[in-house]
């Protein structure tokens, strides 16, 4: 059918289904078309804009072969309590099938504070494990062979000196540095913008990403040096748009940092990272993973002149979206795990952790982390979802909001670039108060009614109090506490006052700190003291709150 | 004229996830309340300190790290200590129902869980604020 037939029977159909619904009034305030066709899809030429996997601009997935080679990494996000009780945890998740490690610290530990310090009360090990010393992660990973295993970590601000703990934990199990897989989130500027586990300013912070990327190039090439995060974006309340676009724009702040230290683009571009909400509009996701690697691959080849196909390609963890999650009816959440797996899956994401139901209410219990691990393993092997490359291709709609989303987030990365990139966009409060505004509005849909959540403003019931929640001990911070004391009485303090001096004097002058904070490490300093001497030369970040 | 309602929203611990607390802010001021946010990272002295040079009527505390019964009966404890007896507090965040009375008496008037409208929380502090 020609194109002008097409528009006048369009025409038609609208005639007869505008009638349709002036007895049915359709549902208001959508924000999609109510029919997608091929009109919607003129313009895109399938062998520039859309091509074949594992070819630029990568819109039906980075690899040629996608979940037909093997399924993506299920990598549930996990820690709290001790490293003994996280290590348990570990252990279970890789027994019931889970083919990757992710750890969750505690907030201490992400802000660089010991257990010991008087800031921590009430925190220590709460949100994910404490870890104060190489002391802490030698337990956390016993028994675990760490050449066999990829391990993600989800830590920001002292991602340094988590990774030289994890390098010096691989020593002593006998496994060389270049054995080493898998991610440090490492992503500062998510972190002023969204998640507020900052440490130092914004310069600091860039030095030592910069410092990690090149320190891995040479001595652990295959482990992903950063996953530029749009998930927390997301969870403070962005759209889908904005997600993607905001984190390409931090993204494109590291590769800029990264070549003014010196760096080549080829050189550490290709084990850069992405880490994506999974939201529970199934075919909006899609097209935002879809849209988001094609962003990526023209920024790095047109922008970077990145020459290297690994280079341009953006490989994405994902996980599903927290902030969806309703304390209501918490059996509920495993059907919208369940979709927001099967966007992820369809997107096609390299990794992938789902949420378990009580998540709303508390930690997950090792029962309800087994339905959301056993989602993965239905959607792998049983829905069909994963039989085929990218198997919403051509799907007009799909392909349309693709499109949509795309010139979406570069309206957002242009703005940005006038503003002069995304380090000064957050410093000015740019990206919080889009974030913020986009969250008021969907909080506000949702109290008038005009964006149903099931359970919570709609088909509610009288609800029960939830049993069997998972609580952490209060006494894990006497706990840890103990340890520290132990330590330090035991270490070499001499060496660890050297090696700290050390690390004071390089961070004043320009070298790459990780061979300094390794060193350290290894002497069994804590993460306290060394991000101690950091914050004396740093100083540390203060934001100023926007409403 | 009446005087205005004045609303202090407080992040106590190191928790970052300021999502609720920017809302319930914002609906507060929407409301017609005089709205003062502390931003992240607070301690309870710092709190406290806030809700005496500003004044206010209500402190809400916003957490979702688990740190509540820690830090919540801090802020109140402290702030009463300043000899700010008609203070209206509340509290927020992923809090267990089982933790709930024994925040109730430790002074916190009323806590609201995941699901809660902002309109529900305006009408409690309208109704309860002395």
């Amino acid at each position: 059918m020609s194109n002008e037939n097409l528009k006048t029977k369009l025409a038609e159909y609208n005639a007869v289904a505008e009638k349709a619904i002036a007895k049915f009034p359709e549902r208001k305030n959508l924000t999609f078309n109510r029919l997608y066709t091929p009109l919607d899809t003129e313009g895109t030429d399938y062998t520039t804009d859309i091509g074949f996997p594992g070819e630029y601009p990568y819109t039906r997935g980075v690899q040629p072969t996608m979940y037909r080679g093997r399924f993506w990494t299920m990598r549930m996000y996990a820690g709290f309590s001790t490293a003994e009780e996280s290590n348990k945890r570990y252990r279970y998740l890789l027994a019931s099938g889970g083919t990757g490690l992710s750890c969750a610290f505690d907030l201490p530990t992400q802000i660089g504070y010991d257990s010991d310090d008087p800031v921590a009360e009430g925190e220590v090990g709460k949100v994910g494990v404490a870890i104060d010393s190489l002391a802490d992660m030698e337990i956390l990973f016993d028994q675990i062979d760490l050449s066999k295993v990829s391990t993600s970590m989800t830590i920001n601000a002292p991602a340094s000196v988590l990774l030289a703990m994890y390098i010096a934990v691989a020593e002593k199990q006998g496994v060389t540095p270049e054995q080493l897989r898998g991610t440090i989130q490492n992503d500062i500027l998510k972190e002023y913008a969204a998640r507020g586990t900052y440490i130092f300013p914004p310069k600091p912070s860039m030095r030592l990403i910069t410092n990690i990327f090149e320190y891995c190039s040479k001595n652990v090439p295959k482990w992903n040096t950063i996953s530029i995060s749009g998930y927390h974006i997301r969870e403070a309340g962005s759209t889908a748009s904005q997600e993607i676009a905001f984190t390409i724009a931090d993204g494109i702040a590291y590769v800029e940092a990264a070549i003014k230290a010196g760096l080549n683009v080829d050189d550490f571009a290709g084990r850069l990272s992405f880490f994506w909400n999974a939201h529970n509009n199934v075919l909006e996701e899609v097209a935002k993973f879809r849209a988001s690697r094609r962003v990526w691959a023209k920024v790095m080849k047109e922008r970077f002149g990145a020459k290297k196909p690994k280079s341009l390609m953006l490989r994405v963890h994902t996980q599903t979206a927290g902030s969806m999650l309703t304390a209501q009816q918490p059996d509920n959440n495993i059907v919208r795990v369940a979709l927001q797996t099967a966007a992820a899956v369809m997107g096609g994401t390299q990794s992938l952790h789902t949420n378990s139901k009580d998540e709303a209410l508390a930690l997950p219990t090792e029962a309800s982390v087994q339905i959301a691990l056993r989602t993965q393993q239905i959607v792998a092997y049983e829905s069909g979802l994963a039989d085929v490359v990218d198997p919403l291709g051509g799907s007009y709609y799909v392909e349309a909001l693709t499109n949509k989303i795309e010139q979406e987030a570069w309206d957002y990365i242009n703005k940005i670039d006038e503003i002069g990139g995304a380090v000064v966009a957050i410093e000015k409060g740019y990206i919080q108060k889009e974030i913020q505004d986009s969250a008021y509005k969907w909080q506000m849909e949702v109290e008038k009614g005009d964006r149903v959540i099931v359970g919570v403003n709609k088909f509610q019931v009288e609800e029960k109090p939830v049993e069997g929640l998972l609580r952490v001990d209060a006494s894990v911070g006497e706990l840890q506490k103990k340890k520290l004391a132990d330590l330090r009485a035991k270490r070499n303090n001499n060496a660890v006052q050297a090696a700290l001096a050390k690390l004071e004097s390089a961070a004043k002058g320009e070298d790459n700190l990780m061979p300094f904070i390794l060193s350290a490490v290894r002497e069994y300093a804590t993460l306290g003291e060394i991000c101690g001497v950091l914050r004396k030369v740093f100083g540390e970040y203060q934001a100023h709150a926007t409403l | 004229m009446e005087k205005l309602i004045r609303v202090l929203v407080a992040k106590p611990g190191l928790d970052g996830h300021d999502r609720g607390a920017k809302v319930v802010a914002r609906a507060l001021r929407d409301a017609g309340f005089e709205v003062i946010y502390t931003g992240l990272r607070q301690t309870p002295e710092q709190i406290a300190e806030t809700a005496l040079q500003e004044d206010v009527n209500v402190v809400a505390l916003s957490l979702l790290s688990g740190a509540h019964n820690h830090l919540f009966p801090r802020v109140v404890e402290l702030i009463k200590g300043k000899g700010m007896t008609d203070v209206l507090f509340i509290g927020g965040g992923v809090i267990p129902d089982t933790d709930i009375p024994g925040l109730k008496a430790a002074g916190i008037a009323e806590v609201f869980t995941p699901g809660t409208t902002t309109t529900s929380i305006v009408d409690f502090i309208k109704a309860n604020v002395k």
